[in-house]
């Protein structure tokens, strides 16, 4: 076929494109991530009994700050990488600057407590399952980012790729947030950190060979 | 001086192209096809200078690059230069080739590129190698009659959808294309 026949072919019924269609598949995405994360917390692990009480306390809402400006950061840079051309943006600097607050506030707390409690306050009681926990739950809102991504145009498919695996590792954590006990914030620094690490990083695997167009 | 004068060259000329564009997006069937017209001898251009050694390719690259433009122009947002998300479309594209061909050639990228997408057209067009024409027929008929009727024959998507009982004839096309795209990356 020749360009211009080809370029006619295109042209030829177009009708008006949404304007809307890009926050349109992350709005699905985000939703159908953190529904059916918190879905699963419900069913399977089962909410915390103290949640009530709890959710009184400056602490818990801490806790939901960290993951919850996570999620928008990496939301935030993600709709930006769809588009071919685009810059990360600001959202890197979320990011950043919430990891960097996590382990702040967990250096003053190991500052704080005696030597030989250091290594039991990281662990807690639930080190064993968290970062697994976060992994599992991550996989629908995962499938549902690489879907929204899919459908548009990223030209940086690793970095993409890697900051989709974190928003649905931050929903994921967002909603293990109702479940989980631990409320130390070294235990959070490492634990929920490496559990949102590990979809990131299969993300920036994945995205060369899943959102290649 | 003269620096200048090319300068404002190129940004009238994205000025000029981004309303086309625009309006295409707006279903502007007429300025669209002038958009993709004006559009595909930069790119040839731009193309012709990177791809020196293997001129044969130029407009096969170039028609995959129109249609990825096509494919993706839900993705260009209104406050940024149309010269960059062309550009970065056509990178991709380009990389994707030397990566496929699994070529050495280094890929420069200087920041002068980007400006340079839109410098002087090449309007002559080459013969394309791969027909695009037989790898439309390989696509299932719920992609390929919408596209061959809407796209080729001009019909609309009722006569379309009354013609061929597919109910979702707008959604065919759009699938369709994006089949090709993949279709093509898949003969490279």
């Amino acid at each position: 076929m020749k360009t211009d026949d080809f370029i006619s072919m295109l042209a030829s019924g177009v009708t008006p494109v949404d304007r809307h269609a890009l926050a349109k598949r992350f709005v699905v995405a985000v939703l159908v991530g953190l529904v059916t994360a918190t879905l699963l917390v419900m069913i399977v692990l089962g909410v915390r009994p103290d949640l009530a009480t709890v959710a009184a306390t400056p602490i818990f809402w801490a806790k939901i700050a960290f993951p919850l400006s996570l999620m928008i950061g990496a939301l935030s840079v993600v709709m930006r990488l769809a588009r071919p051309g685009m810059t990360p943006g600001s959202g890197k600097l979320l990011i950043v600057a919430a990891i960097a607050a996590v382990w702040a506030g967990a250096l003053y707390v190991l500052v704080a407590v005696a030597p030989d409690m250091r290594v039991a306050v990281i662990l807690g009681k639930t080190w064993r399952v968290c970062a697994l926990n976060i992994t599992l739950l991550s996989i629908p809102g995962f499938i549902a980012v690489f879907w929204a991504l899919r459908g548009l145009a990223p030209t940086r498919l690793k970095l993409a790729g890697a900051c989709g695996g974190l928003l649905a590792g931050a929903m994921a954590t967002l909603a293990y947030c109702l479940h989980c006990p631990e409320m130390e914030v070294p235990f959070w620094g490492a634990w929920y950190l490496l559990g949102m690490l590990v979809p990131t990083a299969i993300g920036a695997l994945l995205g060369p060979r899943w959102l290649h167009w | 001086m003269e620096r200048t004068t090319h300068n404002d060259a190129l940004r009238s000329r994205e000025i000029h192209l981004q309303a086309l564009f625009v309006a295409g997006l707006n279903g502007d069937e007429r300025s669209y096809q002038v958009f993709l017209s004006e559009l595909s001898g930069h790119v040839r251009g731009f193309l012709r200078t990177r791809l020196q050694r293997q001129p044969g390719e130029v407009e096969d690259l170039l028609q995959e690059v129109l249609l990825a433009v096509h494919n993706g122009r839900q993705t260009y947002r209104l406050d940024q230069p149309l010269t960059a998300w062309v550009f970065a479309i056509t990178r991709y594209k380009l990389m994707d080739f030397f990566r496929g061909r699994s070529r050495h050639e280094v890929f420069n990228d200087s920041l002068d590129d980007e400006a340079e997408l839109f410098a002087e057209p090449h309007l002559e067009p080459a013969q394309a190698s791969r027909d695009l024409n037989k790898l439309l027929k390989q696509l299932p008929e719920r992609q390929r009659l919408p596209i061959v009727h809407v796209k080729l024959e001009g019909l609309s998507v009722t006569q379309t959808a009354q013609m061929t009982g597919l109910s979702a004839v707008k959604i065919g096309v759009h699938r369709g294309l994006k089949a090709l795209a993949q279709m093509i990356r898949g003969t490279r």
